[in-house]
């Protein structure tokens, strides 16, 4: 039996043509610790993106569990607001317990 | 921005490396500090990427089961290795399609190393023993640079590296503890790649443009010659062990500065592999460009799937 095998022209296809996504790669260590960033990966879909993160990210034992999102659903802060956003939190003294002026002689406090 | 707005950002963000703060992505950056990274963070993944080619040459040829899953999952490592600095890479907003373009347009360079053949089962120990040997002193710096994914990209791949370099250094012993034969072939191996594994560590700090620039930058901590003086020091008693002669009549110890002198390196061909004309640079990058194209119906038909089952 013959098979015939037809040249599909290299542009057929290419108006549609899209890359691989890029997918962020969260692991779990061990049970009782959380998911940690690991880095990125590309892949077609979630299946081969977690498989993909198995293979690049986990081959000596270092996860129990995997998370991936693709990157374009993350939504991260702009290090130019760290000002605004992280800034108000400095003058809360009142928010750590070093604050609160107490006897030396005080115990188990 | 002004010019001297951009002076300003400029004195902060050296005063920040200075002070060993990490730089991330996101950051403000001068544009020379993005391109310097993108090149050397790529040239980098490059290497790891065509690096698996020399070696993946000897997979179905390694001489027990033992060596083959150990060189198996070395080569896997060296995949992995591209993958991290290429995603590293990319965050600094450069697509992977644009990275891989420049590798096979030939307009990347990649380690002149990996432009050497493979011809004897006893390649695969040298190239462990020399070749990882001196990717990791080039690499264990760099876990502390400034730019937090190379870093962190980094720390990964010098924790996997110790393995690769003990299984070539016991491929090694293994032949130079075998027959005449054996042992001749692991001589004939240690010659061909010592030199070739020298230059891995750059051109001398007089030819070296970047230095300077990448010792503030924290890209570099020690000089390519500090470097490659390193990497003698420490081999030639692993040589020894292995009772095999580096070939270099002029090396000897320097009691004195307390480390080896060691004879001229023929920059003259370093020149031309980098350039293209050494033995392996057409078959290498013949061989990365059709396992690209020859797999994009895969890349595509996934991709096809992919949107299918949305
Ligand atoms: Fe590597
Ligand atoms: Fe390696």
């Amino acid at each position: 039996m013959e098979i015939i095998i037809k040249k599909i022209p290299a542009c057929a296809g290419n108006i549609m043509k899209k890359n691989w996504p890029l997918w962020e790669v969260f692991v779990r260590s061990k049970n009782g610790l959380d998911h940690r960033h690991f880095g990125s990966l590309h892949a077609a879909d979630e299946e081969m993106a977690l498989e993909n993160a198995r293979d690049v990210y986990t081959r000596r034992n270092e996860g129990v569990s995997i998370w991936v999102v693709e990157s374009k659903h993350i939504r991260a802060s702009n290090p130019d607001n760290n000002g605004e956003l992280f800034e108000p939190a400095k003058d809360k003294v009142y928010r750590h317990p070093t604050f609160y002026i107490l006897p030396d002689e005080l115990k188990h406090m | 921005m002004t010019e001297t707005q951009i002076k300003i950002l400029e004195a902060q963000f050296e005063a920040r490396i200075a002070n060993d703060e990490k730089i991330e992505p996101k950051d403000w950056m001068p544009e020379k500090y993005r391109k310097t990274h993108i090149r050397q963070m790529s040239q980098h993944a490059h290497s790891e990427i065509i690096g698996m080619l020399p070696e993946g040459n000897w997979i179905s040829r390694a001489p027990s089961l033992r060596r083959k899953v150990a060189l198996l999952a070395k080569v896997q490592d060296e995949a992995g290795h591209g993958l991290y600095l290429y995603s590293a890479c990319e965050t600094l907003g450069i697509t992977r399609e644009e990275l891989y373009e420049q590798l096979h347009s030939g307009k990347a360079k990649y380690s002149s190393i990996f432009n050497y053949p493979t011809i004897t089962w006893a390649d695969i120990g040298a190239i462990g023993w020399l070749v990882d040997g001196a990717a990791i002193i080039n690499q264990v710096p760099l876990c502390n640079t400034s730019f937090g994914p190379y870093a962190c990209a980094m720390v990964r791949v010098c924790k996997e590296e110790s393995f690769h370099q003990r299984q070539g250094y016991e491929i090694m012993l293994t032949l130079c503890k075998g027959t005449v034969e054996q042992k001749a072939m692991a001589q004939d191996a240690l010659n061909r790649w010592w030199w070739p594994a020298l230059m891995m560590l750059g051109p001398t700090d007089d030819q070296s443009v970047h230095t300077a620039q990448s010792m503030k930058w924290k890209l570099k901590r020690k000089t390519n010659d500090e470097l490659r003086q390193q990497f003698i020091d420490q081999t030639v008693p692993q040589a020894d062990i292995l009772g095999i002669k580096i070939p270099d009549s002029d090396l000897k110890w320097n009691a004195d500065k307390g480390s080896y002198d060691f004879g001229e390196i023929d920059w003259d061909e370093f020149w031309q592999v980098v350039k293209g004309h050494g033995p392996c640079n057409k078959q290498r990058m013949k061989a990365r460009v059709s396992a690209w194209e020859n797999g994009a119906w895969v890349r595509d038909a996934a991709m096809a799937y992919a949107e299918k089952n949305k």
